[in-house]
């Protein structure tokens, strides 16, 4: 019986590594923590009524924020391992197998634990306020989105200590992949985790293409829409076609690997090659999924930063719409190596540069916003500032990689590496920390330190070039990508010392960023205005933070940046306060449990299925059929917040007399 | 005006370490800018060239940037103009759309001109001298070299004489990998259950480093070979040492080879006949020999269907670099049903 339980345990929990007892050790001990804190402070309920059953798409976006920045913590903890073993030849600080679970979990936690739920973060903070709603479409189904993410990254995470972490690399190549090349439980965490969030992310697009088909303010015409509520409509549009594709072949590889299916084997009569062009028909219009709503980010940012309106609005649009719609044609440039022949090859090739014709256009209409107008360096525009040079050299060395003939060369190297780690470093994370910085007083009503914030912009941005500028000379050194360790013969040593030094200024960039946090939570500058920034669009016109049903009154839109252009008219006096007369009672949804626990069924399913515990994976797809039942049968969704009520709160905020 | 300063001797700080060991790492070989051979050369003329273009782009608008940002600061007493309504110029549109099209073709055209001309086989000066054949398998985790014309075998290190044209088939006995020697030009994919064809060539005598670079499994970061070109007359004299002093590779021994683990370079002076066909069919090429029989008897006329299809391992007929027609394993996968 003891042996019995002990050669479970001993396969069931990853032993063998310090680092991984430390990271027992510290779940332990923070969960224990964080159990003392619910009951000490009897905060059970609280934590139920206000977050954990919510429907607000702004304390969904928040949780979404908090999640993801716990994942970069993740992420950014397992990048640096990998430079640490790297900073010099033949270390001996991680093991072949460790090494290549922390690259592969590096990846896979990075763009879709870390980089998807901070943008739909910000689509939850930022859209529905944008565009003068009350709520998103689908309120209910926003909490379900939410809460399969976060269940999903967490049945991923779990891999690092228990059943062991996958190691194929972030996108899972089969045959490796495959049962013959990857025995353990590692895959099937890889499968379920992205999956199970991966189902909330085609729910989220949806939600918000109807919500901004649907639920914009009266007069907001498509031509009047903000650009990031464009950049957002863009991303969702790829995102609705894009993810189905990632369901699909994630179903395909379980059925190999769970049912002995042969569809990525070739000797089955199966065909790896069609994983690979599947899973980059997904994995490349992630990328710009991930890029647009930066974009969108920037364009709100420059303009209200250079006090100007957003120049060639039009152009912006148009651009934006052409990248969602070429994204889906450039994916063979992943494998231009696999012998698809030259006429593919050039194709994609060519298709692949001319995306830099739109992006480059933008490039350019940020700049003319700047030019003749006046620019401020606030923490939002110097991010913004910071991404332009590097988003650019970024752009370059893709519009290289596309030359067919001589990815040939960078392919797998270095210089690959570096490349999108500048786009998606210099282009999404600086973006969306840009948008953190930028509406953050919005959500919680305090700007965050402008000093903790201007050593960690520095440090992140030292820490970037020093990190990856010499990754592009690497390549042309020949070091390949996802090598745990490499000799003296090849003089790899001093840039990969270089390298980890930059890795580790971006690490301490980060622990400011946390400090930041904190320390303004206590001290930050208050924002009483609700138009910290003196922006221009709808979410600068209600208080900071919004009441629970954002607008008291919904706004009349009759141009671009009305905001702005309502205040220029006043002169920017003060809005005049709305009278009472004018208020009443508001429909909003109601709270609901069932999200949670439908997610946290998909949860038990999942790790029913990575471990082919049958009993326990159909109790919890029982759990999700139950969950979806109750739901149906529920009829009382929703409620109206009483006149007397509205009145208060707007009474309280100084906006009704 | 004291933080300014601190940061300014910060970045000379960092300039100066970044400087040094830039110029330290330049022990290191930029092996890509190093070419050796017909393919490399062409592959590392098409990287300048992308480079100054982009450059063409770039560096204006890093100016136009900084220029911008220094000149319209929203400081007490700036007279730059501001227009804070000034949105829209059809003139700069064109300019910033039309310039990067422009770019894009350019570079669009000799992409496809480099394309099509490595799918070719490489042409040389010396075109009696019949190509060297080696077969390459990725196996878990080393390189094994097969010679069918010498009929020798090595592992983690192949030999080729200089100056003539190298025909590489690619295959996998494992995961997928990718086969890269940077000085004779760049990578290709070797996969299991197909043959792949490499065209390789280097122009003068040296030795030149060879890795595999496609994720193959745990110790993937050891399946390095090197590669000798040597003269033709130094290159026989190889051969014939090989032949004299190594063991025979055997069914067995290859069976024990292929078995995980890292290995130093081995020397085999035989191999066991059709070894390389028979890995390719193991791992599923005999699907494709199979469909591929079955197309000679009942045509399926599509036009794709006319290119030669004799059978997996002689895909390498295809005229191209990559060599795998895609029209045709779709078509032939489509038969299979």
């Amino acid at each position: 019986m003891y042996a019995s339980i002990k050669s479970f345990a001993s396969s069931f929990f990853v032993t063998g590594d310090p680092l991984i007892y430390g990271a027992d050790v510290s779940i332990v001990l923070t969960s224990i923590a964080v159990l003392f804190v619910l009951f000490y402070f009897k905060k059970w309920g609280w934590l139920w009524r206000e977050w954990l059953t919510t429907v607000d798409h702004k304390k969904i976006g928040i949780m979404y924020l908090f999640a993801s920045l716990l994942m970069l913590f993740r992420g950014g903890v397992d990048a640096l391992l990998m430079r640490t073993q790297l900073a010099l030849p033949n270390v001996q600080f991680l093991q072949a197998d460790h090494y290549n679970a922390v690259f592969t979990t590096h990846g896979t936690i990075m763009i879709l634990f870390m980089a998807m739920p901070m943008m739909f973060g910000l689509f939850n903070m930022v859209v529905p306020l944008q565009i003068g709603a009350r709520d998103v479409a689908y309120p209910f189904l926003n909490s379900v989105s939410f809460w399969l993410f976060f269940f999903g990254a967490m049945l991923f995470n779990l891999s690092f200590v228990i059943g062991g972490s996958p190691d194929a690399g972030w996108l899972s190549y089969p045959p490796l992949s495959e049962m013959s090349g990857s025995p353990g439980v590692g895959e099937n965490f890889y499968i379920w985790g992205i999956q199970i969030s991966g189902i909330g992310s085609l729910a989220t697009g949806i939600n918000f293409i109807v919500t901004i088909l649907k639920m914009r303010a009266p007069g907001m015409k498509f031509m009047k829409m903000p650009m990031f509520t464009w950049s957002v409509f863009s991303s969702s549009i790829i995102i609705i076609f894009a993810f189905p594709i990632l369901t699909v072949t994630l179903a395909l590889l379980f059925i190999d690997r769970y049912m002995g299916g042969h569809l990525f084997t070739m000797d089955g009569g199966g065909f790896p090659m069609m994983y690979i062009n599947l899973i980059w028909m997904w994995g490349h219009p992630e990328v710009y999924i991930v890029v647009l709503p930066a974009f969108g980010i920037f364009s709100e940012i420059v303009a209200t930063f250079s006090r100007k309106r957003i120049f060639g609005y039009k152009s912006m649009v148009f651009a934006l719409l052409s990248i969602s719609i070429l994204s889906f044609f450039t994916w063979v440039h992943h494998f231009f190596t696999m012998g698809s022949g030259a006429d593919v090859n050039v194709a994609f090739a060519i298709a692949t540069m001319a995306i830099g014709i739109p992006t480059g256009a933008k490039v350019f209409n940020w700049l003319f916003t700047m030019f003749r107008g006046r620019i401020r360096l606030e923490q939002p525009m110097m991010w913004t500032l910071a991404f332009i040079p590097c988003f650019v050299v970024g752009g370059a060395t893709g519009v290289m990689l596309a030359v067919a003939p001589a990815d040939y060369q960078y392919h797998n190297s270095y210089f690959l590496i570096a490349h999108f780690h500048q786009v998606l470093i210099g282009g999404v994370v600086f973006g969306y920390l840009a948008g953190i910085y930028y509406w953050w007083p919005k959500l919680f009503g305090f700007k965050l330190n402008e000093r903790l914030g201007k050593y960690a912009f520095w440090l992140w941005n030292i820490g970037f070039y020093v990190c990856f500028m010499p990754q592009y000379a690497l390549g042309f050194m020949g070091m390949t990508r996802r090598v745990y360790t490499y000799g003296w013969d090849m003089g790899w040593g001093p840039l990969n010392l270089v390298s980890t030094i930059g890795a580790f200024l971006m690490g301490i960039g980060f622990v400011f960023q946390v400090w930041q946090i904190l320390y303004s939570v206590k001290y930050g500058e208050r924002d009483t205005t609700g138009d910290p920034w003196n922006a221009r669009t709808l979410e600068w016109s209600i208080p900071s933070p919004p009441p629970m049903y954002n607008f008291a009154v919904v706004p009349v839109v009759d141009e671009r940046d009305s905001f702005w252009e309502d205040k220029e008219r006043r002169d920017f006096a003060p809005a005049p306060p709305v009278p009472v007369s004018k208020l009443e009672s508001i429909h909003m949804p109601k709270n609901s449990g069932v999200p949670i626990i439908f997610a946290a069924c998909w949860f038990i399913a999942g790790f029913g299925f990575v471990f082919d515990w049958k009993w326990m994976a159909f109790s919890g797809l029982a759990g999700v059929g139950i969950s979806l039942l109750v739901r149906s049968f529920t009829y009382d969704t929703d409620y109206y917040v009483p006149l007397e009520e509205v009145i208060e709160t707007e009474k309280a905020a100084g906006r009704a007399v | 005006m004291k933080k300014r300063s601190t940061i300014r001797g910060l970045l000379l700080l960092i300039t100066g370490l970044l400087t040094t060991v830039l110029l330290s790492g330049c022990d290191g070989k930029f092996v890509v800018f190093d070419p050796q051979g017909p393919v490399a050369q062409t592959q590392y003329k098409l990287i300048i060239l992308s480079a100054i273009l982009c450059a063409i782009v770039v560096i204006p608008v890093l100016a136009i940037t900084v220029f911008i940002v220094v000149r319209y600061r929203d400081k007490p007493g700036n007279t730059a103009p501001y227009k804070p309504h000034w949105d829209d110029s059809k003139v700069l549109e064109i300019l910033w759309w039309g310039i990067p099209i422009i770019i894009i073709i350019i570079l669009g055209g000799y992409t496809a001109r480099d394309t099509y001309a490595l799918a070719r086989t490489p042409k040389t000066a010396v075109t009696d001298v019949k190509p060297v054949e080696i077969q390459v398998t990725s196996l878990d985790w080393k390189w094994l070299f097969q010679y069918p014309d010498q009929n020798i075998a090595t592992v983690n290190y192949v030999h080729i004489p200089a100056g003539v044209q190298v025909h590489f088939e690619l295959t996998s006995d494992a995961p997928m990998n990718s086969f890269w020697i940077p000085q004779l030009g760049g990578q290709e994919y070797t996969m299991p259950g197909m043959a792949m064809s490499l065209w390789l060539q280097a122009d003068k005598t040296g030795e030149f480093y060879g890795t595999g670079a496609n994720f193959s499994g745990e110790e993937f970061a050891h399946m390095r070979f090197n590669v000798v070109a040597e003269s033709q007359a130094d290159f026989n004299k190889w051969v014939d040492s090989v032949k004299s002093s190594s063991n025979a590779l055997t069914e067995a021994g290859y069976e024990v080879l292929a078995t995980p683990g890292k290995s130093d370079e081995q020397s085999f002076s035989s191999y066991p006949p059709e070894l390389f066909d028979s890995i390719v069919k193991k791992n599923g090429g005999h699907h494709m020999d199979m469909d591929m029989d079955k197309d000679n008897d009942d045509k399926v006329d599509t036009d794709e269907e006319k290119s030669d299809t004799k059978g997996a391992h002689d895909m390498d007929n295809m005229d191209d670099m990559g060599d795998m027609d895609m029209s045709n394993m779709n078509s032939s996968e489509m038969n299979h049903k």
